[in-house]
């Protein structure tokens, strides 16, 4: 890859529930509720872009493109991402049905294809999301192109020695960065920059669900502890409890 | 029978004529607080108006500027404002501190600086001059945001962009524009609005502000002094309200009128005093101006010489609506932490919110912020959709908005008990912050005279166009029903058009509201053929109309959303239809008890009473009486 021109940076975004809502677990227990509730990307994610924007202001990178796995309302991730210094994103939709049972091996499958035709030197996602909590996208990605991979990365940059050689998959962890805030101008500036649409059957991936969710319960209520004054009523207690032999 | 009648109707006639004459003077003196420039044009228009509030005097139900609920946004507007909430929302959470604002007493250096890389100080100015050229509603979704996080800082951008710098937005000339707008939109200079003085607050046109003319008449040279300006401290830019002397096209007489400027602190002459000391909106600073012979270049007027009286007025109208909108943030707030408490508080045995007691406050708070909510939406959908007769309308949102926020406020601190009193809780610097809202940009006091005087002089002329056409003969009066004089009446509540409109859920309280429209419009005629011409000085009567007014737009724009919800199929239609059916209920029941006032001889007496009593208590500094031990 030419120094002169920058790498080709590659960021993932995820729509999801915003960290912030109390979550609920829909009646049927086949899942959450997500109808009229907050979403907002990803953490982790928004650190991915911070970091491929910081890059290109760096003048590391020469650009950078967001691109999201979802639903039609993904695209407002997207344009949060442009606003926030991207140079252009891609959607690759997925039709409601089909959402529900989406696993990272589905989308680390779509983000390869994506990758052939793109062919970034490095992609960032963040490690993992906050709805399925999987951290699997970034190392299934890695895998499936034969790539290194940095997970967990709380700083990235170029060395003598190069730890990891382009191309590469890097997932970002929590103090990588403090993201920036989407300016109301350049919202309105994102509007003009490119956003294309893709569909998984256009990439060829079978979206064919590997899991079958039984059911989504709330955690159990916390039950009390007791406490214990010596090492012998601790071995007593456990043995009652039949935890020890 | 027929006689009576037909005097009967002559004297509704005749006393409407009576008090039409008067009332231009008087609505234009409170407009000073109050309203638009046309006022004056429209006592001399005898057009009818569409405007909902207007006609409700007239004790008629007008659809046409009420539903179906405008929607004016376009699909891509829609986008772009709905991209822009979550990072104002995001702002106001995680980096500005309200209560550190109000604390230090002024907005943090990085806030500040935040909000104006964020866009927020030139959300309105076009784009062209380097604004985001929001429209209205737009703007008001965003300022919703603000409300409900900080109205210190609400305060500091409204004082800024919906009252500053305004005028240049509305009247400037294109140099005007050019120069002021780019720096005043990027928070690089800010802006002031500056009318009031220490002898001129609601009575505005009585400023003492002077602005003489050079002899080169290249420029003015201004002396005076204002009072609490936001902003005032740290402005670069003000608009700046003075007296000038103009000739009398007729007569080529002088005479005194006002004229808005453009004022910088520059131009020599202009000094600032300290940050006023004030019981909310700590953050947003408030201070005195002096102009000393500070030389303006005519280039600065505004609007033209001897019009500053209309700026002054259309400039607050225009941004009034950002205030039914900033304070339904609040609200919704408010009721937020007062539901999530009760919700959750035990007291003897159950929830709190099981109690009735309880219930009935958090019914009247969602009640009042979706009365709010609805008519700040309505209005801005109105201006947006380019009605340019909204003045009776804006005004009622801003009295009822910063009084039901008031409320609100002050029952979610009662429903939080002890910790609603703590300052952690939030709610205590809410409430402080809110009280200036039923103060400033027109008090609430002047505005219930004004949209009511408007509305009086309204079903007055109405009737005096018809007493024009031929058809005003006696025989023909009498042959005319009364709404056919233009006037509804108990008789006669003209709810047709409404019914037709809203959806089948809402019918019986569509129905109830033009009943109220009739009870209304019939209280209009008693009480100005019972006063005539003096009708003007009773403010005791002119509030209960007000109340009447008030809540029947309150009804009205809550009918109109529901109906949108309802067709729209939205997942709270249900439950607005409640809300709504519980909101009207309230309403009518509330407007009864006024109206009902108006003809009750026992009330008459309290008014006489109430006269005397508060004539002693002022001629005597105080109460006259002394304590029951009589020490």
């Amino acid at each position: 890859m030419a120094a002169s021109k920058g790498l080709k940076i590659l960021v993932g975004c995820k729509r999801v529930i915003d960290y912030a809502v109390k979550v609920r677990v829909k009646p049927d227990r086949s899942g959450v509720v997500t109808e009229g509730v907050k979403h907002s990307m990803n953490p982790f994610d928004e650190i991915a872009v911070e970091e491929a924007v910081r890059m290109k202001e760096k003048k590391l990178a020469g650009e950078a493109v967001a691109i999201s796995v979802g639903p039609p309302q993904s695209q407002e991730t997207l344009r949060t991402a442009l606003a926030m210094g991207i140079d252009r994103a891609i959607h690759v939709e997925i039709p409601l049905a089909q959402l529900e049972k989406l696993q990272p091996i589905h989308v680390s499958k779509l983000l390869a294809k994506v990758c052939e035709s793109e062919k970034p030197d490095l992609v960032i996602l963040g490690k993992q999301a906050i709805d399925d909590d999987c951290n699997q996208t970034g190392q299934m990605l890695a895998a499936l192109l034969d790539w290194p991979q940095a997970t967990f990365a709380s700083k990235i940059e170029p060395s003598q020695t190069i730890d990891v050689s382009v191309p590469a998959v890097v997932t970002s962890d929590l103090r990588l960065n403090e993201p920036r805030y989407a300016t109301l101008p350049n919202i309105m500036k994102a509007k003009k920059k490119p956003l294309a649409k893709m569909s998984p059957d256009q990439l060829g991936v079978d979206l064919q669900p590997r899991q079958e969710v039984i059911s989504v319960e709330d955690p159990p209520v916390r039950k009390a502890g007791a406490k214990v004054e010596s090492v012998e009523d601790l071995v007593g207690k456990l043995r009652e409890k039949g935890l020890v032999k | 029978m027929y006689s009576v009648q037909v005097l009967k109707k002559l004297n509704v006639l005749k006393s409407f004529i009576q008090v039409n004459s008067s009332i231009p003077r008087l609505t234009s003196r409170y407009a000073a607080t109050a309203s638009t420039a046309e006022s004056s044009k429209d006592a001399k228009s005898n057009e009818a108006s569409d405007s909902f509030v207007l006609n409700l005097f007239s004790g008629r139900v007008n659809t046409k500027q009420l539903t179906p609920f405008p929607s004016v946004l376009d699909s891509d507007q829609r986008s772009t404002l709905a991209g822009m909430v979550e990072p104002v929302d995001k702002f106001f959470q995680e980096v500005n501190n309200a209560d550190k604002n109000d604390a230090l007493e002024t907005i943090e250096p990085n806030t500040l600086t935040g909000l104006a890389e964020m866009g927020a100080f030139g959300l309105q100015v076009p784009i062209e001059y380097g604004g985001l050229g929001l429209s209205n509603t737009q703007y008001a979704r965003l300022v919703e945001v603000v409300g409900a996080y900080d109205l210190g800082v609400g305060i500091a951008l409204g004082a800024h962009q919906s009252i500053g710098f305004k005028g240049i937005t509305l009247y400037g000339t294109h140099e005007q524009k050019q120069k002021y707008l780019p720096d005043l939109a990027s928070g690089k200079k800010f802006a002031a609005y500056c009318l009031t003085e220490p002898s001129s607050g609601s009575d505005a046109g009585s400023v003492q502000t002077r602005a003489v003319l050079s002899p080169c008449g290249k420029h003015y040279k201004m002396n005076g002094s204002k009072l609490w300006i936001s902003n005032g401290g740290i402005a670069d830019v003000m608009t700046v309200f003075a007296k000038t002397e103009v000739k009398d096209e007729a007569t080529g007489a002088a005479k005194d009128k006002v004229t808005a400027f453009i004022v910088e602190r520059g131009f020599g002459g202009v000094s600032s005093g300290p940050p006023e000391k004030k019981m909310g909106i700590k953050c947003s600073n408030t201070a005195a101006l002096y102009f000393e012979d500070t030389e303006i270049p005519v280039e600065n007027v505004l609007g033209g010489v001897g019009n500053g009286f209309k700026v002054a007025m259309n400039v607050l109208n225009n941004g009034r609506f950002g205030m039914a909108a900033a304070l339904s943030g609040t609200m919704r707030l408010c009721i937020a932490k007062a539901s999530e408490h009760a919700a959750g508080r035990t007291q003897f045995g159950a929830k709190i919110s099981s109690y009735g007691a309880i219930q009935e406050k958090l019914a009247r708070m969602a009640a009042k912020h979706y009365a709010t909510e609805s008519m700040a939406y309505l209005v801005s959908g109105l201006m947006d959709s380019g009605v340019a007769e909204f003045q009776a309308e804006a005004a009622i949102s801003k009295v009822y908005g910063s009084e039901a926020a008031w409320y609100c406020a002050d029952e979610a601190i009662q429903i939080l008990g002890g910790m609603g009193y703590m300052r952690e809780t939030g709610l205590e610097r809410v409430m402080r912050d809110l009280r200036i809202f039923r103060i400033f940009e027109g008090t609430n006091d002047i505005l219930r005279l004004f949209f009511t005087l408007l509305g009086v002089q309204y079903a007055g002329k109405q009737l005096q166009q018809l007493a024009k056409s031929p058809l005003s003969n006696p025989s023909a009066l009498v042959s005319m029903g009364f709404r056919k004089m233009g006037l509804g009446s108990v008789a006669s509540p003209d709810t047709g058009a409404l019914l037709e409109r809203l959806h089948p859920e809402l019918k019986a309280s569509g129905e109830l509201l033009g009943q109220t429209a009739g009870h209304l419009g019939q209280a209009v005629q008693d009480i100005v053929v019972k006063h005539k011409k003096g009708v003007i000085e009773r403010q005791h009567e002119l509030n209960r109309l007000a109340e009447g007014a008030m809540h029947a737009y309150a009804m009205a724009a809550a009918l109109s959303r529901a109906d949108q919800s309802l067709r729209a199929g939205a997942a709270s239609a249900e439950y607005e239809t409640r809300l709504v059916h519980y909101l009207c209920n309230e309403s009518a029941d509330w407007i009864q008890y006024n109206l009902g006032q108006l003809k009750s001889n026992r009330t008459q007496t309290s008014i006489e009473l109430s006269k005397d009593i508060s004539k002693t208590v002022c001629d005597n500094g105080g109460v006259v009486q002394v304590n029951p031990l009589g020490l």
